[in-house]
């Protein structure tokens, strides 16, 4: 018994590390390519996506149905973390038509030669939706936030995102360091909101969505987030307040048609950059990136009937120099602004 | 083996009863093999190739493809080493409540008899069953702001602590359980009318023979807990330098395409894990010939 027993220590524990390693280092989802289309005249178009439009991509589906261009458009659809979403196409996962949070999860697909270079080549620059980078308070905001110098405030818990290991997190920090730019400080002034900003910090959960539920437990008592996530906890029936703050980041989600795509993935990005598609962004609460889209009335947001507040800045990653740049200077291991912050902050804690 | 290079003449007590000494613990005849043993030998090795050898394989190789570079600097990053410090050493506490508590409760789901242990049987395993996540949100509840017991863990040290213990919880108790079921009372019987106190009794019979289930339930402890990501993910705030565990560390790695430091973060907790196991090992040898 001994003996196998000891080997089995060694084997099952073994197993156990090599599947949660292997777990978290893959994200490797095979696809296996399929004839786009068939005899009946029907076409699968396969769409990887982040998760949070996958609502508003499937009405805009249904609607592209009813178009010529979309009839016969049978989808295949994947969600999930933006940034596993864009490695998994990258390692071969099957895609038409992909709609990710940042914009270098396209262009890493454009690496690998999968995407065009000229997808960016658009009247819009391939973005598909915008939000903007909200301040999110419990019911009836009892610390009394207004701005961002209020998150400095002795008191404040702060929750966040992870700007490591979720990419999208990362336009909340970027938000809270430019604004201070727009407001006409220095970068030194800068650096200093976002050294007593980290000061504040409770939490800093794996993605946005985590964030919000973490927030909503209680953990902290101030949350930055994104204005469609904070519309999109609203509409399902969540209780908080959220400020669109006067200085503020716009946040820009691309999609794109991959090169050997089906021509209808083409017409449905076109499709989705019509004010018909867009609607529907806006209905769950993104901004749209065309500009005559009608918007009604958004459930969730602060007043339903102008949904949208127009901050008085509003600047975007092009204003900081774009991803390249700041992923650089901001997030680059060891030398990037941010880890040297949560560095200095971590060890004063 | 590695633990047979380490002692490779050990006696043993074996299964059956009265312990009968073997001098070898191999017999060296892996010629010897029938037909079918050597295809299940085949199918095992195949099995186990696929299955683990080769993607720790591609990890290791992932990891050295940037030469020692990679190693290094996953290893001089401050916030790495420092999660490093703060997995290992959570895991390693958990490892050691998880001896003294899972044999316990082992101890009492087979010898005690009392209401509700049907009950208890099956919650053990709950912590298997839960998706890591809800496991999070429940410790959550329990245990975070609106904790009902008045306590805020969340974010902090402990909540990582208290993700470990809860993940790791059934280990223990599953591998000592059997064991403790076929042990013979007959045998702690002769050793009280012998004169030996319970302690006495429970130090040189029933501890050796439930050594090695313990180790093997520790070692599975451990390396569950070096692995945890899940339940953390709400609970432990991940704060760098704080709370920040080294799978949420190698999940920023492959966030930012470095796949070459996160494998070599990966490869240094297989690293951990081996050292742990083998010591585990060597200190259930010593405890089975000595106790």
């Amino acid at each position: 018994m001994s003996i196998t027993t000891r080997r089995r220590v060694l084997q099952a524990a073994a197993g156990a590390i090599a599947l949660g390693l292997t777990a978290t280092l893959s994200g490797c989802v095979g696809g296996a390519a399929q004839p786009a289309s068939d005899a009946s005249g029907t076409t699968t178009l396969h769409l990887v996506g982040f998760a949070v439009p996958k609502e508003a991509n499937n009405a805009i589906q249904k609607k592209f149905a009813e178009t010529p261009e979309g009839k016969g458009v049978v989808w295949e659809e994947s969600y999930g973390a933006s940034g596993d979403q864009s490695r998994a196409v990258a390692n071969g996962l099957k895609a038409d038509y992909v709609n990710f949070s940042l914009e270098g999860d396209v262009t890493r697909l454009v690496k690998a030669g999968l995407v065009d270079t000229t997808w960016k080549d658009g009247p819009t620059k391939g973005i598909v939706s915008d939000s903007v980078v909200v301040i999110v308070v419990p019911k009836g905001n009892p610390q009394g936030i207004k701005c961002w110098d209020d998150l400095v405030k002795p008191g404040i818990k702060l929750i966040t995102p992870n700007p490591a290991s979720s990419g999208s997190a990362r336009w909340n920090i970027l938000a809270a360091y430019q604004q201070v730019i727009a407001s006409g400080g220095s970068e030194a002034d800068a650096k200093a909101y976002l050294t007593k900003l980290f000061n504040n910090v409770v939490a800093l959960p794996g993605s946005g969505r985590d964030a919000t539920n973490a927030f909503l437990e209680g953990s902290g008592n101030v949350l930055i987030s994104y204005e469609n996530e904070a519309i999109l906890a609203r509409q399902s029936g969540e209780d908080f307040d959220y400020i669109v703050p006067n200085a503020t980041l716009k946040i820009e989600n691309p999609g794109a048609v991959l090169k050997d795509a089906d021509p209808k993935a083409k017409a449905y990005l076109d499709f989705v950059l019509n004010t018909a598609g867009q609607e529907e962004f806006v209905k769950k609460g993104f901004r749209p990136v065309v500009k005559d889209t009608p918007v009604g009335t958004v459930e969730g947001a602060n007043d339903p009937t102008k949904p949208f507040p127009v901050p008085s800045k509003l600047f975007t990653i092009a204003d900081l120099g774009g991803w390249d740049a700041v992923n650089t200077k901001f997030f680059e291991e060891n030398t990037g602004i941010v880890p040297q912050i949560q560095k200095a902050t971590g060890k004063s804690q | 083996m590695t633990s047979s290079a380490v002692t490779p003449l050990v006696e043993r007590p074996d299964d059956a009863p009265p312990p009968a000494p073997r001098g070898r613990r191999r017999r060296r005849r892996t010629t010897d093999l029938t037909p079918v043993a050597g295809l299940g030998l085949g199918i095992t090795m195949l099995w186990f190739s696929l299955l683990v050898l080769i993607p720790l394989l591609a990890v290791v190789v992932q990891a050295s493809e940037g030469g020692w570079q990679a190693y290094w600097e996953a290893l001089t990053s401050p916030q790495t080493a420092a999660a490093l410090r703060l997995t290992v050493s959570q895991a390693l506490l958990v490892t050691l409540v998880n001896i003294v508590m899972g044999t316990a409760i082992a101890w009492v789901l087979v010898r005690d008899r009392f209401w509700g242990k049907q009950f208890l049987e099956v919650v053990i395993d709950i912590p298997f069953a839960l998706p890591t996540i809800v496991a999070g949100l429940v410790l959550l509840s329990l245990y975070g702001p609106s904790s009902p017991l008045g306590v805020d863990w969340a974010n902090t040290r402990v909540a990582v602590f208290l993700a470990f213990l809860f993940v790791t919880l059934p280990f223990v108790v599953r591998t000592v359980q059997p064991v403790l079921i076929e042990l013979e009372p007959e045998v702690e019987e002769a050793a009280a009318s012998l004169g030996a106190s319970r302690f006495t009794t429970f130090r040189t019979i029933i501890l050796p023979s439930l050594a090695p289930a313990i180790t093997s339930g520790a070692a599975l402890s451990f390396a569950r807990g070096i692995s945890e990501y899940g339940s953390l993910v709400l609970l432990s705030g991940n704060l760098p330098y704080s709370t920040e565990v080294a799978s949420v560390r190698i999940l920023s790695y492959v966030e930012g395409d470095k796949l070459m430091e996160a494998a070599a973060v990966a490869s240094i907790l297989l690293v951990v894990a081996l050292v742990v196991i083998v010591v585990l090992d060597i200190i259930s040898r010593s405890v089975a010939r000595h106790g």
